[in-house]
């Protein structure tokens, strides 16, 4: 850890013009992903600036029918509240697979979306990686790779991201908001804030630095039964091997690639009436093993294929 | 030394009239530590404030430093100063003893500039603050001239050599009979590299008064890390007082001292100011010992009935070229099945990797993994349940030796546990019992851990207000030796837990070996037992040498000690009365302890029986625990409470074995891939559901004057076997390969067309 400056705002613009005016700067929320990483001098912030204290712990219901979740919403009171269980069952189930409950006390909606990869290799800085050290090479592509990515991965790097929260918003089509350093307020799909890794794995999302999310929204519960599924080492508190979730006819992977992944081809072909396990391997059918992460290409499509009919039978996980 | 004859007479443990002994009785510093006011090595408070220390790892596996560039930490805020192998103060070579009787050597930290594993420490930085002195450790620029490192073990079996000093134990004509046998099972399992995983890190504060230094560090043998601190510095043991009250973990891994010990040291004496020094979470993965993996040949032939004829286990495990350790996994199954022709022995693989070390159940945690799950591919083999197989295999005598068995209640154990576990609603065909997509099987194991008593004392002391104060340069790893401690101290002599103070892990105390292969309570407890019967006597002839005590000139063998009084018949007075008029000074016995020689012509050992129910998602290839229940035989228990949560504790790390926990060496660095606790996956809470155990009724009067044995280690033993075992009942794959991820599940599955 480097030594560096920090402070408290109480209003968005502040907090945002604070980030903008410190080269080096981050926010903190939860600080469960960022303080480990800085521990490690894998994350080398200049200045924090700590949003907790952000008007943005609310979750609202929306004109449209849907609800709007304040960034600073913690993962724990996201995933207790009555609508998100009543009509957003797959987020509930999402998050409290995620991590421990201590964790999900402190973890955030905003810095779990941000949350950075899980990838062995990027968490040892004596370890090329062109995440962490952009043109260093990639340790994971020869290596202990049980749990990198078998979709949309590059030569540059094969990480996953590693949210589960994630993977139910982007099944269920939800929106982030942002405030841009220029004060301006952005929206953004969630299936559209990560990017494939390409040459630039460093660069993870399609946000700007400097902008604060300030809230996600969720659309309508489209109608059919919910599912999230996540395939672990052990039954708590461990990273998924994958997970699937499923809103009606709308399916996202977890931990398979780069971002949380719309199975696009998937619902494509249950609409033209493949069976659910033919739909889960239309979207596999360019995945790739690296070595040791080849079994997720059948856990992912048994997994989805369980999940397509449970949910169609209404039941949930 | 005393004599099994000696210790077979009843004694006021064997009597338990104050019912102390075998009560679950809350631990002795359990309050100190849940409000966190036990303070562990890292937090004591030294006599002023401290600089704290950092240690900078190596990054290759094998090699030299070429190079090393402190300038900019030097320079970094509040640093203090920056050590590596070019200026760290002289320490004495490795090995070196200057007093032979040392119980270890001379272990110097930044000693040269060779390199012989990834993480070992090559600079420390002290700095004001923590931060500071990592901020400035991660500034040293360190070349390296890296050379050939032999680093994976399943590609190098071939390196396999004979380990120095052993070979291997045959008898009869094991090839001969194996040829012959009608049923033959010829398997080989593998266990992987393991972490001890301890809460607490290594950890050192180190201060010096004059040539004196006292350091509090967390460490399972007192006089080990004594000795080895000493030998370093080349001053006298006497000049080192080493103190480690609380420890949060060790398993094995704390047996020795690391390099915080003696950088702290020396760094303190340097600065003249307290250091404190810990490893981090990373470094404990990478720079401690670890468990070693093993791949483990079994060959087993038996008759249809089952009886065994040839019987050999074979295991190569590895170590570090330059620290000799075997994991001696085949040495359990020399004692537990009878079989006329027997082969077991061991071979050693050396790599460049950090040093194998013990770990809970060195030998046998690995060892049974692979003959029980042997055993229950040839009782399916053969058609024939396993727990019948194993009975039908009993031995009469110890098989190997011939030796009498002290006491053997593997059967006991065996049978109450099927009957309390519902054994027999399993189905012996897999794969039958269906719950939604989870598949449901229940298997089993036996357990077997040696029982050991090492040579130790102890000194009690009483004081006019009646208060017992027990001290030894023993140490409490978190299993409960303060509890029970307390219990022996206040039951032999008759008064309540209240009245009774424990002092441990101080090398200015009497000594004792310390915590490790379950022989901690056996040998700490007995000479803690010997004390106290040393203080009867003494108190005895106190009394009844004063005119002044109602005691006085009765004869001693009648003397009686209870609710705090000393009596004989209806003549008594309190402890206290009689001390402070007595002897207002108080009065202070040691007492000692030795195995005896009777001890040595019985094969001594604790039993258990394994049982586990899990599921296995047909989806995923997930395991998860249903149920686990343990049946031991353990000698006479001394604390219902902690001795459970000993054998329980020690199923959860078979059901971690079975299932998650293995360290994987990454081949192209050395190092390993798991170096934190979310990479490194021990069991959770929810891993863990209806999980039981419970002990035999046992008194080993062969064992030591209580009767008492280890349980520190016995849970472990064939735990895991039981849920692989379960695992292939429930679903007909059968893995031998731990741990049982679901990667390696899901192929089983498919590979049958689930
Ligand atoms: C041991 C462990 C296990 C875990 N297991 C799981 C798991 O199984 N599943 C899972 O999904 N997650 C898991 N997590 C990750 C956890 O969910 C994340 O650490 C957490 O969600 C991050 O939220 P935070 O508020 O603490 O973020 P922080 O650590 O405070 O921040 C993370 C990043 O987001 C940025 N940031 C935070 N808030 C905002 C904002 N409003 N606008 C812009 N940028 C922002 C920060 O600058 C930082 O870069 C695990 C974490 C740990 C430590
Ligand atoms: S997969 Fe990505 S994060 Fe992992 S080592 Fe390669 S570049 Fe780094």
């Amino acid at each position: 850890m480097r030594p560096f400056t920090y402070e408290r705002p109480t209003d968005v613009a502040a907090a945002v013009r604070a980030v903008a005016a410190t080269p080096g700067a981050k926010f903190l929320a939860g600080g469960t992903n960022l303080l480990d990483l800085m521990k490690l001098d894998i994350e080398q912030p200049t200045h924090l600036v700590d949003v907790n204290r952000l008007p943005l712990s609310g979750i609202e219901d929306t004109p449209q029918g849907g609800l709007r979740i304040g960034s600073m919403v913690s993962n724990s009171h996201l995933a207790a509240d009555a609508r998100v269980r009543s009509r957003y069952a797959v987020l509930t189930q999402a998050i409290v697979s995620g991590g421990s409950g201590q964790l999900r006390n402190k973890a955030t909606t905003g810095g779990n979306l941000l949350q950075r990869t899980r990838c062995a290799y990027f968490y040892d800085p004596s370890k090329p990686c062109n995440k962490r050290q952009p043109g260093s090479g990639c340790s994971a592509m020869e290596g202990l790779n049980r749990n990198s990515a078998i979709l949309g991965a590059s030569d540059a790097c094969i990480a996953t991201n590693p949210s589960d929260m994630a993977v139910a918003l982007t099944a269920l089509g939800a929106s982030l908001e942002a405030v841009t350093a220029d004060g301006a307020t952005r929206t953004l799909a969630v299936a559209d804030l990560h990017r494939l890794p390409g040459d630039t794995p460093h660069l993870e999302t399609n946000l700007a630095a400097g902008d604060l999310i300030t809230a996600v929204i969720l659309p309508p519960a489209p109608p059919g039964g919910q599912i999230y599924r996540k395939a672990r080492d052990r039954a708590s508190y461990a990273g998924g091997l994958a997970s699937v979730a499923v809103v009606g006819h709308q399916v996202a992977f977890g931990a398979v690639a780069h971002k949380p992944w719309r199975a696009e081809k998937t619902e494509a072909a249950l609409a033209a009436g493949a069976s659910a396990l033919e739909a889960a391997h239309a979207e596999l059918a360019g995945a790739h093993d690296n070595g040791k992460n080849g079994f997720k290409i059948a856990l992912v499509a048994r997994m989805t294929a369980d999940a397509l009919e449970q949910a169609s039978q209404g039941r949930g996980a | 030394m005393s004599s099994v004859k000696d210790w077979a007479a009843p004694n006021p443990v064997t009597e338990n009239r104050g019912g102390i002994i075998g009560k679950g009785v809350d631990r002795y510093e359990g309050k100190l530590k849940v409000t966190g006011t036990a303070a562990y090595a890292y937090e004591v408070e030294p006599p002023s404030p401290p600089a704290y220390g950092y240690l900078l790892a190596a990054t290759i596996a094998k090699g030299r430093i070429t190079a090393i560039d402190t300038a900019a930490a030097e320079a970094s805020p509040g640093v203090k100063l920056v050590w590596t192998h070019l200026n760290v103060p002289k320490q004495a070579r490795r090995g070196e003893r200057i007093n032979p009787r040392s119980q270890r050597p001379s272990n110097p930290a930044l000693a040269g500039d060779r390199i012989e594993f990834f993480g070992q420490p090559v600079a420390f930085v002290a700095a004001d603050t923590w931060e500071n002195a990592r901020a400035a450790a991660n500034l040293i620029q360190v070349s390296y001239a890296a050379e050939p490192a032999v680093l994976d073990f399943r590609a190098s079996l071939e390196l396999a050599e004979m380990p120095h000093g052993e070979e291997d134990v045959l008898i009869g004509d094991f090839e001969g009979a194996y040829a012959k046998a009608p049923a033959q099972i010829d398997e080989t399992y593998f266990s992987p590299l393991q972490n001890h995983v301890q809460m607490e890190p290594c950890a050192t504060t180190a201060w010096w008064e004059g040539d004196k230094v006292t350091v509090h560090t967390s460490i399972q043998m007192v006089k080990g890390g004594q000795h080895s601190l000493a030998e370093t510095l080349a001053i006298p043991s006497e000049k080192v007082h080493l103190l480690t009250r609380y420890i949060g973990g060790g398993f094995g891994g704390k047996g020795q001292a690391y390099d915080d010990l003696v950088l702290a040291a020396l760094g303190a004496q340097a600065l003249g100011q307290p250091v404190k020094l810990a490893y981090t979470r990373q470094q404990m993965f990478q720079a401690t010992i670890h468990r070693p993996a093993v791949s483990m040949r079994v060959r087993l032939g038996a008759e249809p009935d089952g009886r065994l004829n040839a019987f050999a286990v074979e295991a190569v495990t590895h170590c570090a070229r330059s620290a000799p350790f075997v994991e001696h996994a085949a040495n359990f199954s020399r004692n537990l099945y009878a079989a006329p022709n027997r082969l077991t022995g061991h071979r050693l693989v050396k790599m460049d990797i950090p040093h194998a070390g013990a770990m809970r159940a060195p030998g046998e945690a690995p060892g049974m993994l692979s003959l029980e799950c042997a055993m229950d591919e040839l009782a399916e083999k053969l058609g024939i349940d396993p727990i019948e197989l194993r009975l039908r295999n009993e031995p009469d005598v110890d098989p190997e030796t011939g030796k009498p068995f002290s006491i053997r209640q593997l059967t006991e154990c065996l049978n109450t546990g099927a009957q309390r576990f519902g054994w027999n609603r399993r189905n012996p065909k897999p794969g039958q019992v269906r719950d939604g997509r989870w598949l449901v099987g229940m298997g089993m194991a036996a357990a077997i851990r040696g029982n050991f008593l090492l040579p130790a004392k102890a000194g009690v002391r009483i004081d006019g207000t009646g208060i017992i104060t027990l001290r030894q340069g023993m140490t409490d790893i978190g299993t409960g030796t303060y509890t029970i401690l307390a219990q022996i101290t206040a039951e032999t002599m008759g008064v309540t837990m209240d009245q009774v103070k424990i002092e441990l892990g101080d090398s200015e105390f009497p000594p004792a070996p310390g915590s490790g292969g379950q022989f901690g309570a056996a040998t700490a407890g007995s000479a803690a037992f010997e004390a106290n019967m040393n203080l009867r006597r003494a108190l005895a002839e106190l009394a009844i040498g004063d005119p002044n005590s109602p005691l006085y000139g009765g004869d001693p063998t009648y003397v009686t000690f209870g609710n705090g009084n000393i009596a004989i018949e209806n003549r008594s007075e309190s402890l206290a009365t009689l001390v402070s008029r007595a002897a207002p000074e108080g009065v202070y016995v040691e007492g000692a302890i030795s195995p005896a020689a009777d001890a040595r012509d019985y094969s001594q050992h604790t039993y258990g029986g394994h049982f586990a129910e899990v599921g296995v998602d047909t989806v995923t290839g997930e395991v998860r625990m249903r149920r686990m229940f343990g049946v031991f035989a353990a000698g006479r228990i001394l604390n219902a409470k902690t001795a459970k949560s000993q054998v329980t504790g020690g199923m959860i790390w078979g059901v971690g074995t079975a299932l998650t926990e293995a360290n994987v060496v990454d081949n192209r660095y050395g190092s390993f891939i798991n170096q934190d606790m979310s990479g490194y996956l021990v069991p959770t809470h929810a891993d863990i559901v209806d999980l039981d155990a419970i002990f035999l009724d046992e008194a080993d009067d062969k064992a030591n004057p209580m009767g008492i044995k280890g349980v520190g280690e016995l849970g472990i033993c064939g735990a895991g076997a039981a849920v692989a075992n379960a695992i292939y009942n429930a679903c007909g794959v059968r893995l031998r390969d731990f741990p049982m991820t679901p990667d390696k599940v899901l192929e089983g599955l498919m590979a049958k067309g689930l």
